[in-house]
C-alpha cells in the first residue's frame, strides 16, 4: 500500500440526490474526523425541495467538510475530493474541484438516462467538464452494494439505501481514517433493526476494502490530529449551539425557558433542539403562525420566563408588530433570525446577511432593540447566552442574527463549563416597595424597569402597547411624556454599550487596510486576512458581533487605518449603518449575494487589489 | 381552603371607566367584578392569580379597569399572548377579553387554535356585530346585508356564528350571555372559570353608538323570556314567561312545543346535556335563531377533556423525573466527546 500523503487540511464534498443521505454521510465523516482529533468545519449546501426530481441538478444535495491539523475557520472554498453519487451531482459541483482533485463517482448511475437528466451532451462527462485528467475513481457503488448485501434479508429499497455507506467507506480509506466510530453509530442507530445495522456496516467495510484493493494508487491523505488547546471537545452545529446558549442563559438566570415558534428554514433546528430538552424543563410551543410564535413568547416573558422565538427573514417581517409591543412593554425577549436569501421566500436553504436593516429598523415608530450577531457555529452558544443576559438584565427585546451558513455548519468545540459564564440577574421584584409599586420606574445604571410577575401579591399592574406614563406605566397621551418615553427607550438600548466588550482587532492595530465584517462571515474573513498577513501585508480584521449598540471604541479603531473595507453578504447594509454612525470615515465595500458564503480566495484577491491601489 | 371574602370593589381599578355611556361593556365589567369573588370562594384563587389579557378594540380596554394583572396588547393577538401566559405559568387564572373583530377577524387563526388545543383560558367574547373603536365598520359577525360605513349598500358576506366556530374547532366549552343580564353573565363566567380548558363565553353586547339595539329583539326585557332560552345541564329545555314552552326534536332539527297541547307532554321536551362530547345537539342549540326558535343562553357545552397546559406540564414533569441530563453542564458533556491531551499541544 502506498504511503498516505501528509496534509495540513483536506476538503471533501459529498454530493448526491437529496434522498441519497449525503447530509448524514457528511456528518458521520465529520464526527470520525473530529473524534480522531482533527479540527473540522462543515457546510451543508442543500436544495429547497425535499425530493426534487431524481437525477436532476435541482435535486443535488451537498455537504462539504474540511478537516485539518489545526483549528479550522471555514469549510474551505474548493475540494480535494468530491463524492458524486450521480451525474447531476458531478455537474453541479465540478466548479468546486481543486485542480487534479479526486472524484469518486457511482458509475452505475452514469448511464444514458442519468447523463441526459444531468444535461450532459456526450457520453463522457469527464471530458465534457474538462476533468478527465483528474484522479477519477469510477466505482460501481450501487451494484457493489447490492452484491455485498445479496445474502441479507432486506428488500431492494433498503439495500440501495446503504450505498452512501459504501461511499463513506471509500472516503475513510482515502483519508486514512478508522471505521469504528461509524460502526458504533450504526449499531446504536439501528439497535431495533440489527439487519439494517449490519447491512450498513457491511457496505461501509466493502467500500473501504474495495478502495484498498483496487485503487491503491489513488492519493490517500493523512491529516495529523490538530494542535488544539487541551480539554474535552465535541462537535456542535450553529442551531444546536443557539438552542443550548438559551438553555444556559435560563439556567444562569434561574428562569424557566420558553420558546414560542413556527417552523421555518433554516431556523427550525433551534426549535427542534429545544423541544428535546424537556429534561431541562424547557417548554416549547409550536404555534399556529409566526405571529403567535412571538406572541406566546411575549406572554411567557410577562409571567417571568426567559422567552425566545426563532425565525428567519420572512418570519421576522411577520413578527414586527409584536416586537414593537415587547419594546413598549419593556419585556425581555430574544428573537433569533437565522438569515437566508431574500426577499420574499427567496432562497430558503441558502445563506445571506440581508436582514440587518430589518432587524435594526423594521418596525413602526421609534422602536430600538439590541441587535447582536454570532460569527461561527460554536459561538452561537455564547451570543445566544449573551442575548439572554442582555434581554433579561436590561428588560429589552434582543434580535440575535445568525445565518444559514453558520446555523447548518458545525465545528469542533472545546466544551465550556457553566461556572466560567457570568451570572444573570433579572430585576425581578418580589414585593411592593415602600410608597407603592411603579411599573416603569428604572434603575439608573441600566435604565431598566423592574419585572413584576403575575402571581406576586401586591404588584397587580397593567401594561400594554399604548404609550406609557413615565413612572406609573398607565396609558398616557401626554405629548411631553411621549417625548420622554421615546428618548428613554433609545437611551436604554444605547446604555447597553457600557456592558458589552470593546471591539477588537485581529492583527496590528494600525495599518493600510482594515477588513470589517459582522456575523457569519467571520471564518472566511479571518482566513483571508491571515493569509495576507502571512505574506507580510498590512491588513487587520475587525469583526463585529455587537451591532446595536456598536462598541464604544469603534471609531478609535477605524481611525488607525488608511482604508476600510466592509465585507458582507448583502448590498452594503452594515457599510451604510457605519456611514450613518461614523460619517467621518470612507468605507469601501465587498459584497456578494449568491446565496453562498464568500470564498477565501475571492476575499484575498479583493484585499490585494485594494492594497495595490 | 382559604376564606378570601373578596367583594367586587377589590377588583375595581382606580381609573375612570371611559366607555360610552350606555355601552354594554359597563354591565360586563360589573358581571366580571361580581364573578371573581365567587370564583375565589369556589376555587380558592388568591387575588394576584387573576390575569386579564386583551387585544385591541373597545372591549380590549377592559384590563385597565380591573385591579388585577393586566396586559393590553395588539390587535388580534390576545389569544396568543394569553396562551403563552397560561403555558408558562399554569397556576394563573387567565382571562382574555376580546371582541368580534379582535377575536374572529384579525385574530381568527389564534382563536380557533386556542380552542382546538383546549388551553385553559377564559375567553370573554363581546359580540356587538360592529367595529366600535374605529367608528362603525362591519365585523365578521355583522348580519348579511348590514349597512355600515364600509358597507353603504349592505354587506355581501356571510357572518360567523361564534358558537359554531367553537364547536367546529372541537371546543369543550361554550356559553352565551347577554350584557343586560348581569347575573346570567356572572354565572357563565363562574362556569367558565371552573371548566378546565378553553372556555368561550359569547356576550351579546350592545354598541350604543354604532350598532344600537342590534340584539334588542331578543334581549329587551318585555320579550326576553319568549325569545331566549336559558339552558342548564340536566334540566328540561323550557322557556317562556311561565316555562310553558319547550324544545323537542323535529326530525333532524328542533321545534318548539307546548306540553299539554297538541298531544305533547313534558316527556317530549329535551333535557340539556352540556357534558356529552357529541356536538350534534349543541350545534343545533348554538344555531337557534329568533323568530324560528329561541336564542340559546347559558352554558351550552361543557365537556371535560385534557388541556394543553396540563399536557405540556405533565410531559415536562415526566421526562424530568427520569432524566440523565439535569444541568447545562450535563448537556454540554452529553453524547460523543473526546479529550485533547495537553501532550498533544505545543
Amino acid at each position: 500500500m502506498k504511503q498516505p500523503i501528509e496534509r495540513d487540511t483536506v476538503v471533501i464534498r459529498f454530493s448526491g440526490d437529496s434522498g441519497d443521505g449525503m447530509q448524514m454521510t457528511g456528518t458521520l465523516f465529520t464526527d470520525t474526523s473530529a473524534m480522531i482529533g482533527n479540527g473540522v468545519s462543515t457546510f451543508p449546501d442543500y436544495p429547497a425541495e425535499i425530493r426534487a426530481p431524481q437525477g436532476t441538478i435541482a435535486g443535488v444535495s451537498g455537504f462539504q467538510v474540511r478537516f485539518g491539523d489545526r483549528k479550522i475557520n471555514t469549510p474551505g472554498d474548493y475540494c480535494d475530493t468530491l463524492v458524486a453519487m450521480n451525474p447531476a451531482a458531478l455537474k453541479a459541483n465540478a466548479k468546486w474541484l481543486k485542480k487534479g482533485a479526486t472524484v469518486v463517482c457511482d458509475v452505475d448511475t452514469f448511464n444514458d438516462r442519468g447523463l441526459d437528466r444531468a444535461g450532459f451532451k456526450t457520453a463522457d462527462p469527464f471530458a465534457e467538464l474538462d476533468i478527465a485528467d483528474y484522479n477519477i475513481i469510477a466505482a460501481p457503488i450501487t451494484s457493489m452494494t447490492k452484491e455485498t448485501l445479496k445474502e441479507m434479508p432486506l428488500d431492494n429499497k433498503n439495500v440501495v439505501k446503504c450505498k452512501n455507506m459504501f461511499a463513506l467507506g471509500i472516503c475513510y480509506y482515502l483519508s486514512d481514517m478508522p471505521l469504528d466510530h461509524t460502526i458504533d453509530y450504526c449499531r446504536k442507530k439501528f439497535n431495533k433493526t440489527p439487519d439494517q445495522a449490519e447491512a450498513n456496516i457491511m457496505a461501509l467495510r466493502a467500500g473501504f476494502n474495495y478502495t484498498s484493493n483496487t485503487h491503491a494508487t489513488a492519493n490517500t491523505y493523512h491529516v495529523a490530529p490538530a494542535k488544539l488547546p487541551p480539554g474535552r471537545y465535541r462537535t456542535i452545529g450553529g442551531n444546536e449551539a443557539t438552542a443550548w446558549g438559551f438553555i444556559a442563559a435560563a439556567e444562569k438566570a434561574g428562569r424557566p425557558l420558553f420558546c414560542g415558534s413556527y417552523p421555518i428554514t433554516p431556523a427550525t433546528g433551534i426549535l427542534e433542539e429545544l423541544a428535546k430538552r424537556k429534561d431541562l424543563g424547557v417548554k416549547t410551543l409550536q404555534a399556529e403562525d409566526e405571529i403567535a410564535g412571538i406572541c406566546t413568547a411575549i406572554g411567557a416573558a410577562y409571567t417571568g420566563s426567559f422567552a425566545v422565538t426563532t425565525t428567519s427573514g420572512p418570519g421576522l417581517a411577520l413578527k414586527s408588530e409584536a416586537i414593537g409591543l415587547a419594546v413598549m412593554a419593556e419585556l425581555p425577549l430574544v428573537i433569533v433570525d437565522v438569515q437566508r436569501g431574500g426577499p420574499s421566500t427567496g432562497l430558503p436553504t441558502k445563506t445571506e446577511q440581508s436582514d440587518l436593516m430589518q432587524a435594526l429598523w423594521g418596525r413602526n415608530g421609534e422602536c430600538p432593540v439590541v441587535v447582536i450577531a454570532a460569527g461561527t457555529p460554536s459561538d452561537c452558544f455564547d451570543y445566544a447566552f449573551t442575548a439572554g443576559k442582555i434581554a433579561m438584565e436590561h428588560m429589552t427585546p434582543v434580535v440575535l442574527l445568525t445565518d444559514g451558513f453558520i446555523a447548518n455548519g458545525s465545528e469542533a468545540w472545546k466544551i465550556p463549563a457553566m461556572k466560567d459564564y457570568p451570572p444573570i440577574h433579572p430585576p425581578i421584584l418580589s414585593s411592593a416597595p415602600e410608597g407603592g409599586y411603579l411599573p416603569y420606574k428604572r434603575d439608573e445604571e441600566r435604565l431598566a424597569r423592574t419585572w413584576a410577575l403575575p402571581g406576586t401579591p401586591g404588584l397587580e399592574h397593567r401594561i400594554g402597547g399604548l404609550e406609557k406614563d413615565f413612572l406609573k406605566g398607565s396609558a398616557s397621551h401626554d405629548p411631553a411624556n411621549h417625548q420622554k418615553m421615546v428618548d428613554i427607550r433609545a437611551a436604554k438600548v444605547k446604555r447597553v454599550e457600557e456592558f458589552i466588550p470593546e471591539q477588537t482587532v485581529i492583527g496590528a492595530s494600525e495599518g493600510d487596510l482594515l477588513v470589517v465584517g459582522w456575523g457569519g462571515t467571520r471564518g472566511h474573513l479571518l482566513s483571508a486576512v491571515e493569509a495576507l498577513q502571512a505574506e507580510g501585508k498590512s491588513v487587520s480584521l475587525s469583526h463585529f458581533n455587537y451591532i446595536n449598540p456598536l462598541p464604544k471604541n469603534t471609531a478609535r479603531i477605524f481611525g488607525k487605518f488608511k482604508k476600510i473595507v466592509v465585507c458582507e453578504l448583502n448590498l452594503g447594509q452594515f457599510a451604510n449603518y457605519l456611514r450613518m454612525n461614523f460619517p467621518e470615515f470612507d468605507y469601501l465595500q465587498c459584497n456578494k449575494v449568491e446565496g453562498q458564503p464568500f470564498t477565501v480566495a475571492e476575499l484575498a484577491e479583493k484585499f490585494e487589489k485594494i492594497l495595490s491601489k | 381552603m382559604n376564606i378570601h371574602n373578596f367583594t367586587p370593589a377589590d377588583f375595581k381599578a382606580d381609573l375612570e371607566v371611559k366607555w360610552c355611556p350606555g355601552c354594554g361593556d359597563h354591565a360586563v365589567l360589573n358581571a366580571v367584578q361580581k364573578a371573581l369573588p365567587e370564583i375565589s370562594e369556589t376555587l380558592d384563587y388568591a387575588h394576584e392569580r387573576y390575569t386579564f389579557i386583551s387585544g385591541i378594540g373597545c372591549s380590549s380596554r377592559f384590563p385597565y379597569y380591573m385591579n388585577t394583572y393586566g396586559f393590553h396588547s395588539i390587535h388580534g393577538r390576545a389569544t396568543a399572548i394569553a396562551t403563552g401566559v397560561k403555558v408558562a405559568n399554569p397556576g394563573l387564572s387567565v382571562w382574555q377579553v376580546t371582541g368580534d373583530g379582535d377575536a374572529l377577524a384579525i385574530g381568527g387563526n389564534h382563536f380557533i387554535h386556542a380552542v382546538r388545543r383546549n388551553i385553559d383560558l377564559n375567553i370573554l367574547l363581546f359580540n356587538n356585530e360592529i367595529y366600535g373603536l374605529t367608528k362603525g365598520q362591519y365585523s365578521p359577525t355583522s348580519k348579511l346585508g348590514k349597512i355600515t360605513k364600509t358597507s353603504p349598500f349592505g354587506t355581501v358576506e356571510h357572518p360567523f356564528a361564534p358558537g359554531e366556530l367553537v364547536l367546529g374547532a372541537r371546543g369543550t366549552f361554550f356559553a352565551r350571555a347577554i350584557d343586560v343580564d348581569i347575573n346570567l353573565s356572572k354565572d357563565c363566567m363562574v362556569a367558565a372559570a371552573i371548566h378546565d380548558g378553553a372556555s368561550v363565553v359569547e356576550i351579546l353586547q350592545n354598541c350604543v353608538i354604532f350598532n344600537d339595539k342590534t340584539h334588542s329583539s331578543i334581549t329587551d326585557r318585555e320579550f326576553r323570556d319568549e325569545r331566549t332560552i336559558v339552558l342548564k345541564h340536566g334540566e328540561k329545555m323550557l322557556f317562556g314567561r311561565n316555562k310553558e314552552k319547550g324544545l323537542a326534536m323535529n326530525g333532524l332539527g328542533l321545534k318548539v312545543i307546548e306540553p299539554g297541547k297538541d298531544g305533547c307532554t313534558i316527556d317530549d321536551v329535551l333535557t340539556h346535556d352540556a357534558h356529552t362530547p357529541n356536538a350534534g345537539v349543541h350545534m343545533m342549540l348554538v344555531n337557534m335563531r329568533y323568530p324560528e326558535l329561541p336564542v340559546a343562553l347559558g352554558v351550552i357545552r361543557q365537556v371535560p377533556d385534557s388541556t394543553y397546559n396540563q399536557n405540556v406540564q405533565r410531559q415536562v414533569d415526566q421526562i424530568r423525573g427520569g432524566a440523565r441530563i439535569r444541568t447545562m453542564d450535563d448537556l454540554l458533556n452529553y453524547g460523543e466527546t473526546w479529550e485533547v491531551a495537553p501532550a498533544a499541544t505545543e
